[in-house]
């Protein structure tokens, strides 16, 4: 199935925010923005909310803490005690330096391989990009066409009057 | 229209615009390798060499190939670890602890610092292992199931504690780098003409396409990761310090170790950063980029972190006496005064003496002068690492095993090895991967370059602290 978009390409990050406020105030959904660095204030102007991968790292680095405590407890204090240096079986202090290490290992990994995942990132050959300047020097606005519904040319004077240097038309297969 | 900013000096000059970041970053990946950079990798390659026959002998015949003796049990070997991982530690300050401090310099440094960071970490990994004797076994020090009866790894143990910080360290700031890199080789993808190029940075960019969505949770992540990163960072040579502070050795046995070793291994590694930056910004001309501006804040966190050091090897000498132990107070005398006493000097002078002269404006501002001190660093940081451990060492409690150490062919194979290995993996990271962070200079080219744009329409929540530095 091909899925029509109608790109509205911009040079500038702040005409870009002004414009997908007037779009989005005309009624027209935005597809998607493609931009060729993270834009400081797009995400409240699109609607975007806070991502939870924050909560997904610090479950991932909770269990984290609780695995390394755990696994230490366990090992020096139940399955194999020894007296080391005339120290406890279970030396709580000397337990910290792994118990940290393993937090920030799970958390980090936790959280980096929800992200891969969320954002659909993994490696593959082909890669759909509606316009390649938009990881260049441009800003891209996709908009999605419902066949016989959108007006193309109303949507066309949108985009360019709120300073869109060029608007294209690209067919996506689905 | 030019603007040059009254405040601050431009990041970014050259009045570029965003196309010119991408052309200027890409333009030695996309282009054949030059001549220049062959011959590099060919001396590189020369120090690998010698890194895998120095490594074979030591594997082939053991650890008796090296200078070791009874009573100087560690050596070069884990002065070059402590080394490699101290120089490992500014590519992961620079991209995470400035990212938080919102220090807007870091960006087009982070990269090559980080990159820096991870093959360092490889060197330095590198000691331990061929310590072992029998790196086969290496994965002894995991706590795996085992057919000895169960019986696991010490987590008692600062050497084991080791072998989590540093396994941590390295996975953790390489996904730090990956994630970084993930925009840029899209960027090199959507640009590439031929088919193997195309297939190959597609790959490597994992389908990105740079949309908003994609965009808010890079942002999130990176700031995580960096807040992760920060107490790492920290945490790895203070680990490090502790192989030596839980011991009860003269010299070692001391509680301010930790920081110590932390602002000792920023020093060296802001050092090495800087060493290699004014060759490469010279090499790949990214003078635009990589400014004066930034050598000069670099060069302002190397006479913090030595002077840092400089009051913790005086803090060092005034505790030994002051603690009133004999043992104590003669490691000390003995350091500055007994058979290794050029080592320590040659510390004092390169770690103390040296990174002063940055007091000076125009020294810190010479390309040249920054060059030599901080080859001077380097230096002074690995006599430091030298004169910890074997001055320590080799006069024990018992004078009748007082010895002296002196390195063989083979110690000194590896460790010129190590810098081959270092530099044969710098090169290849620079020829085929973008050097400078292209999508975050981007992001800063609208508030800090020489370039000033005319905002069209409002403000919609930008960066608040981008634009201090435009008067209107």
């Amino acid at each position: 199935m091909t899925k029509k978009f109608v790109l509205g390409i911009y040079d500038d990050e702040d005409v870009l925010l002004q414009a997908i406020e007037n779009v989005r105030a005309a009624g027209t959904k935005i597809y998607e923005v493609f931009s060729p660095y993270p834009i400081h204030g797009i995400d409240d102007v699109l609607g975007i909310k806070r991502s939870r991968l924050p909560i997904v790292a610090f479950f991932c680095g909770l269990f984290g803490t609780s695995f390394a405590l755990w696994m230490q407890i366990w090992m020096l204090g139940f399955d194999w005690p020894m007296i080391i240096g005339g120290k406890p079986h279970i030396a709580l202090p000397a337990f910290i330096p792994v118990t940290f290490e393993l937090t920030v290992l799970c958390a980090a990994f936790g959280m980096v391989i929800t992200f891969f995942i969320v954002t659909k990132l993994k490696p593959s050959f082909k890669v759909n990009v509606f316009d390649k300047r938009s990881t260049d020097d441009k800003f891209v606005m996709a908009i999605e066409v419902t066949e016989g519904v959108t007006d193309m040319n109303a949507l066309n004077d949108l985009l360019r009057s709120n300073g869109a240097i060029e608007v294209n038309e690209k067919e996506v297969i689905k | 229209m030019q603007h040059v900013s009254p405040i601050r000096e431009p990041l970014v000059t050259g009045g570029k615009t965003y196309h010119d970041i991408t052309e200027d970053v890409c333009r030695q990946v996309e282009a054949k390798p030059n001549a220049r950079w062959a011959a590099a990798l060919a001396v590189a390659l020369v120090g690998l060499a010698i890194f895998i026959y120095s490594t074979y002998r030591t594997l082939w015949y053991g650890i008796g190939e090296w200078g070791l003796n009874k009573t100087v049990g560690w050596a070069w070997d884990i002065t070059n670890f402590v080394w490699w991982v101290g120089i490992g530690h500014a590519g992961t300050l620079i991209s995470a602890i400035l990212l938080l401090f919102r220090q807007k310099w870091r960006t087009s440094i982070n990269r090559a610092a980080e990159a820096m960071t991870i093959f360092a970490v490889i060197c330095a990994a590198m000691f331990p292992v061929l310590h072992m004797g029998r790196p086969w076994l290496a994965y002894w020090v995991l706590p795996l199931p085992n057919t000895f009866g169960s019986l696991w790894v010490n987590f008692n143990s600062p050497l084991l504690w080791d072998v989590f910080a540093i396994s941590t360290y390295f996975s953790v700031s390489l996904v730090f780098w990956y994630i970084g890199l993930i925009p840029d080789f899209a960027t090199i993808r959507d640009r590439a003409t031929g088919p193997i190029a195309r297939r190959a940075y597609a790959f490597l960019s994992f389908g990105w396409t740079g949309s908003a969505k994609a965009w808010s949770r890079y942002e999130t992540v990176s700031l995580i990761l960096a807040g992760l990163a920060t107490p790492l960072v920290l945490s790895v040579h203070t680990i490090v310090s502790m192989d030596f502070a839980t011991s009860v050795i003269p010299g070692w046995h001391t509680t301010i170790f930790p920081p110590y070793f932390v602002a000792g291994a920023i020093f060296s590694g802001f050092a090495m950063v800087l060493t290699l930056m004014i060759i490469t910004r010279k090499v790949f001309k990214l003078e635009d980029y990589i400014t004066l501006e930034h050598v000069e804040s670099m060069n302002k966190v190397i006479i913090l972190t030595g002077s840092i050091v400089g009051v913790a090897y005086i803090t060092e000498f005034f505790i030994a006496w002051y603690s009133g132990v004999e043992y104590e107070q003669y490691a000390f005398i003995n350091r500055a005064t007994g058979p290794y006493w050029w080592a320590y000097w040659a510390m004092m002078t390169c770690n103390v003496i040296t990174p002063q002269l940055f007091w000076f404006r125009t020294i810190r501002r010479s390309l040249t002068a920054t060059f030599i001190i901080t080859i001077f660093v380097n230096i002074g940081m690995w006599f430091e690492r030298f004169v910890i451990i074997v001055t320590s060492l080799h006069r024990d409690f018992l004078p009748s095993s007082w010895a002296m150490f002196s390195p063989t062919i083979i110690d000194i194979g590896i460790y010129v090895g190590t810098i081959g290995l270092f530099f044969t993996l710098f090169l290849l990271f620079a020829k085929f991967f973008p050097v400078v962070n292209m999508a975050e200079v981007k992001s800063i080219l609208k508030s800090s370059s020489e370039v000033k744009h005319h905002p069209h329409g409002t403000m919609h929540g930008t960066d608040k602290d981008s634009h201090t530095n435009t008067h209107p």
